[in-house]
């Protein structure tokens, strides 16, 4: 029986439901439109007297440290994703649910990766109802294909602190993978056979779930140093052989592009950025892991050398691109959020000047104040882009919901906004008329690079400006968009799309900016 | 039992291009489609496809067709190859609406610097060819087309002519030795063809033979812009008759070397050092100044390796040649920088011209530097210099007046 839902129309002009997952929504409202009121969510009180004297937590297994926690019908069980496409813990926590016999859980992970596959079949017999978190891979497919039973509902790192903050998703059990941890539960992401660098996306977690789980492959007595998670937050601590693999910590995303193309993209990205007057001394930058992100960094780096210019913070996700950057006194800092490479691990475990962050230092739109608007430039990806600016990273033109949000709209508020994106892959335009799922709103994005152009946002006029004699090839989104589309053969067909909704994109203040619907087959 | 033809590339890894399988019978025309790109241009396939048949005159048969996002310009030309291939008798052409940025045309005195080789039969490295900025961009149809692809290929680059932005790259085609040469240039030379290089060039009668094919092609198609040879040295025989080849024809622009075949032709191999090719490539250069034309040097083939690029383009500065061939995107650049005039060069050129506008102020015949008298030849290629300088960006187009 499929579910009927109520739709409305949202300040972004989309029609998005009214109740997710058995919760009310508000629509969206404007990029600044939603401040909820009331007091932030809170924990159960505890008494340290209900804990081992001896700050021994160890529990004989993860099956066990579920019993303890009260696992039952119904609960929300989150994890993070600092260990990628590596994660060992995940898979067996549900199937210790499933041995349990217990049913309808949320599984609230801040990423699913392919290696969670395995999940599917847990999704089939009803042991998790569905997942609220990035989708990535054959979850992602899974979900597209309308057979999730709830909602998927896409959230940014920041739009996933501010849920738990403000009470839309209450956490039961936090599973917490960490690298090396002591018998207290206190733990670290810098070292240990499965180092990941940093445990920032699981913080919230171990700070406002129930329940908190650590699970480690590297115990050590305590204290374990540094304690990136808390032991006071702690309910118990699991030993596993192996939680994580450290080849597969390390995404693909951080090979640095060969593709000419993209090179070319990055280099005219990083001239820009000089050209805009944006590289200049105490400035600060983001760069993302994907191929042409990194190649960027590597261009500016050479022309702030040859500028004798310095950055004060550089943001991460790091990688040896920035850790070298650090390393030759070209940033002060590295504000790191997730380490990409074992360079990062190492920088990070080294270095005073390479900080672990959270989204909440980061990212949180119930923080008073985050560094994302503090950014001088960020530059990220986007599968496609419209005339208007408005940008998607979830969904392809074809209708199918492929990637997570991660920090990307949290990242938009920068005070400048570079896309740097081919201009079309395979047939397909990557500039249209309107983005199949905005995730993005247009006013945020200021700038697109393609290698047939550079469009900028008229809202823009600074950097228009500013830019007008660098040389630089200047010219229209509307221009980019007729050369590609008399290239690719005229303007796509739509895809088919149900009126069944698939999932849902949260704006980063809790709000519902977008819905992705089934694809008729 | 009826034969099933095939057109485009083999595998299942393939991007930007497609296959057609097509298997002539007496029952009317059906057309199968798979495509990466289904959920938004299944309509525009099946109408292409549809058009390119009926333009064929092809209203049998049954036809697969495996998409792999190719635009339309390709899908059009394997359907044309697949076509012509079950039924050679076809002559019918289908071209792809000629655009006005595929119009523009070349100069003979212009940089050639880097000239890019794509292997004809991969459109989808075309694509994007332009934006890279190498001075001429060569379709190759010889060397790096398989024999069996040469039809494919012919039709993929004519297409490619009629429909791609080149972005101001000169456009050139190497064409295939002898007759398959001859097919060559009936396919291509309607199409905005700015330099045909003529490979394994060795006597005179060649280029003269080549050249007597395009005037009558040019002449019948009424095309009035000319289009300029390039013969390729690539064996002892055509190195030694490098000044007839050079003189052969008023439209030849340049020679070029062609390093692996005229080693292996002399009996030996290539060194980086390149003392075996010493003689040639001096002959070369000497062969192409005599004929007033550009020396143009062999292709730098070990993409990795810039350092070892960039010192072979300053020995092959040094020995005269104007450029060099290159087979990937990210050696434009350092080829670029490496024919760069260096400072000392520039200022003279700056002297010589800040004097011949001078002297041209003045209405006087003679341009002097100091006491030295200029000869014209010195202020064309200081001028030379001076449009290389401001092409790299070693020279802003105000120099005249900002000190």
């Amino acid at each position: 029986m499929k579910k009927k839902y109520e739709f409305v129309k949202n300040a972004a002009g989309r029609q998005v439901p009214t109740e997710v997952n058995g919760k009310k929504q508000t629509p969206f409202q404007g990029v600044h439109g939603y401040k909820p009121q009331g007091n932030k969510a809170t924990q159960a009180i505890s008494s340290c007297s209900d804990y081992p004297m001896d700050g021994n937590k160890v529990v004989g297994s993860i099956k066990e440290a579920l019993e303890k926690a009260g696992l039952k019908d119904g609960m929300t069980i989150s994890s993070h994703h600092h260990f990628r496409n590596g994660d060992l813990v995940m898979n067996d926590v549900f199937n210790a649910a499933s041995d349990l016999d217990v049913k309808g859980l949320m599984w609230f992970p801040s990423a699913a990766f392919p290696c969670h596959e395995p999940m599917i079949k847990h999704l089939d017999s009803g042991v998790i109802h569905h997942i609220e978190g990035s989708l990535n891979g054959p979850l992602g497919k899974y979900a597209s294909e309308g057979k999730m039973d709830g909602l998927a509902v896409l959230r940014s790192h920041g739009g996933r602190w501010q849920a738990v903050q403000d009470g839309d998703v209450h956490i039961d059990i936090a599973v917490i993978a960490a690298p090396t941890a002591d018998p207290l539960g206190n733990a670290t992401g810098d070292r240990g056979p499965s180092a990941c660098g940093l445990l920032g996306f699981g913080l919230a977690d171990s700070m406002y779930a129930d329940k908190v789980i650590v699970v480690t492959d590297n115990l050590v007595p305590f204290p374990c140093i540094p304690w990136q998670i808390q032991g006071q937050n702690v309910d118990y601590v699991v030993v596993l052989d192996k939680v994580g693999e450290p080849e597969k910590i390390v995404s693909g995303t951080t090979q640095l592009t060969k593709s000419p193309d993209r090179l070319y993209i990055a280099e005219l990205t990083a001239k820009f950025v000089r050209a805009a007057g944006i590289m200049k001394d105490g400035f600060s930058f983001q760069g993302g892991a994907g191929g042409t992100s990194l190649a960027f960094a590597i261009y500016l780096k050479d022309m702030m050398k040859e500028a004798g210019v310095k950055a004060r913070f550089v943001r991460g996700g790091s990688t040896k691109y920035l850790v070298e950057m650090l390393e030759e006194g070209l940033t002060d800092y590295i504000l790191d959020g997730q380490t990409f490479d074992l360079e990062g691990v190492r920088s990070m475990r080294e270095n005073d000047g390479h900080v672990n962050t959270s989204p909440f230092t980061s990212y949180n739109w119930h923080g008073k104040g985050n560094f994302a608007s503090m950014v001088d430039v960020v530059v990220l990806g986007a599968t496609e882009v419209d005339v208007n600016f408005n940008a998607n990273v979830v969904t392809h033109s074809d209708g199918q919901m492929l990637h997570g949000i991660g920090g990307w709209q949290n990242c938009l508020f920068s005070k400048c906004t570079i896309l740097p994106i081919p201009a079309f892959r395979d047939r397909i335009p990557v500039i249209v008329d309107e983005v199949t799922t905005i995730v993005g709103p247009g006013e945020l994005i200021d700038v697109i690079v393609t290698e047939r152009g550079i469009a900028i946002n008229p809202l823009r006029k600074d950097l228009i400006e500013a830019t007008k004699d660098s040389g630089l090839p200047i010219r229209t989104i509307q221009e980019l968009k007729a050369e590609i589309d008399e290239l690719i053969g005229g303007v796509p067909q739509k895809p088919n799309l149900t009126d069944e909704p698939i999932g849902v994109v949260k704006w980063v203040d809790g709000t519902v900016i977008d819905t992705i619907f089934k694809i008729e087959n | 039992m009826t034969k099933m033809f095939q057109a485009g590339p083999p595998g299942k890894t393939i991007k930007s291009d497609c296959q057609v399988f097509y298997t002539p019978s007496s029952k009317p025309l059906q057309i199968e489609i798979e495509s990466k790109v289904q959920v938004l241009f299944s309509d525009a396939i099946r109408k292409l496809a549809e058009n390119t048949f009926a333009e064929l005159g092809v209203k049998t048969g049954s036809v697969q067709i495996n998409d792999f996002g190719a635009l339309p310009f390709v899908m059009m030309a394997q359907i044309e190859t697949v076509v012509k291939r079950a039924h050679p008798e076809i002559t019918a052409d289908v071209l792809p609406e000629f655009k006005d940025h595929a119009r523009y045309s070349t100069s003979s005195v212009r940089f050639r610097r880097s000239r890019l080789y794509l292997p004809g039969n991969q459109p989808k490295l075309f694509l994007n060819a332009g934006i890279h900025k190498p001075d001429c961009i060569i379709l190759d149809l010889e060397d790096s087309v398989p024999p069996a692809e040469k039809d494919a290929a012919r039709t993929i680059v004519r297409n490619s002519l009629r429909v791609l932005d080149f972005f101001g790259s000169e456009r050139l085609v190497r064409i295939n030795q002898g007759e398959l040469g001859m097919q060559d240039l009936e396919a291509i030379i309607p199409h905005n063809v700015h330099v045909v290089l003529l490979p394994k060039a060795e006597t005179a009668e060649q280029v003269i033979a080549m050249d007597k094919k395009v005037q009558e092609i040019l002449h019948r198609e009424g095309i009035t812009s000319p289009v300029y040879f390039m013969p390729i040295l690539e064996s002892a025989l055509g190195v030694l008759n490098a000044r007839e080849i050079a003189m052969a024809s008023k439209f030849n622009i340049a020679l070029a070397m062609g390093l692996e075949d005229y080693t292996a032709d002399i009996g030996t191999q290539r060194t980086l050092e390149g003392r075996e090719s010493f003689f040639a490539r001096s002959m070369l250069v000497n062969a192409a100044r005599a004929a007033g034309i550009q020396a143009i040097d062999t292709v730098f083939s070990d993409v990795g390796n810039e350092a070892a690029l960039r010192q072979t383009v300053r020995e092959t500065k040094a020995l005269g040649f104007d450029g060099m061939g290159c087979i990937h995107p990210r050696q434009i650049k350092p080829i670029h920088e490496e024919f760069a005039p260096g400072e000392v060069e520039i200022n003279k050129a700056k002297r010589i011209i800040l004097a011949a506008d001078e002297a041209e102020a003045k209405g006087l015949g003679v341009v002097a530097v100091g006491s030295k008298m200029i000869d014209p030849p010195v202020v064309k290629r200081a001028e030379r210099t001076i449009r290389m300088a401001m092409d790299i960006g070693l020279l802003g187009e105000n120099w005249k007046t900002k000190v």
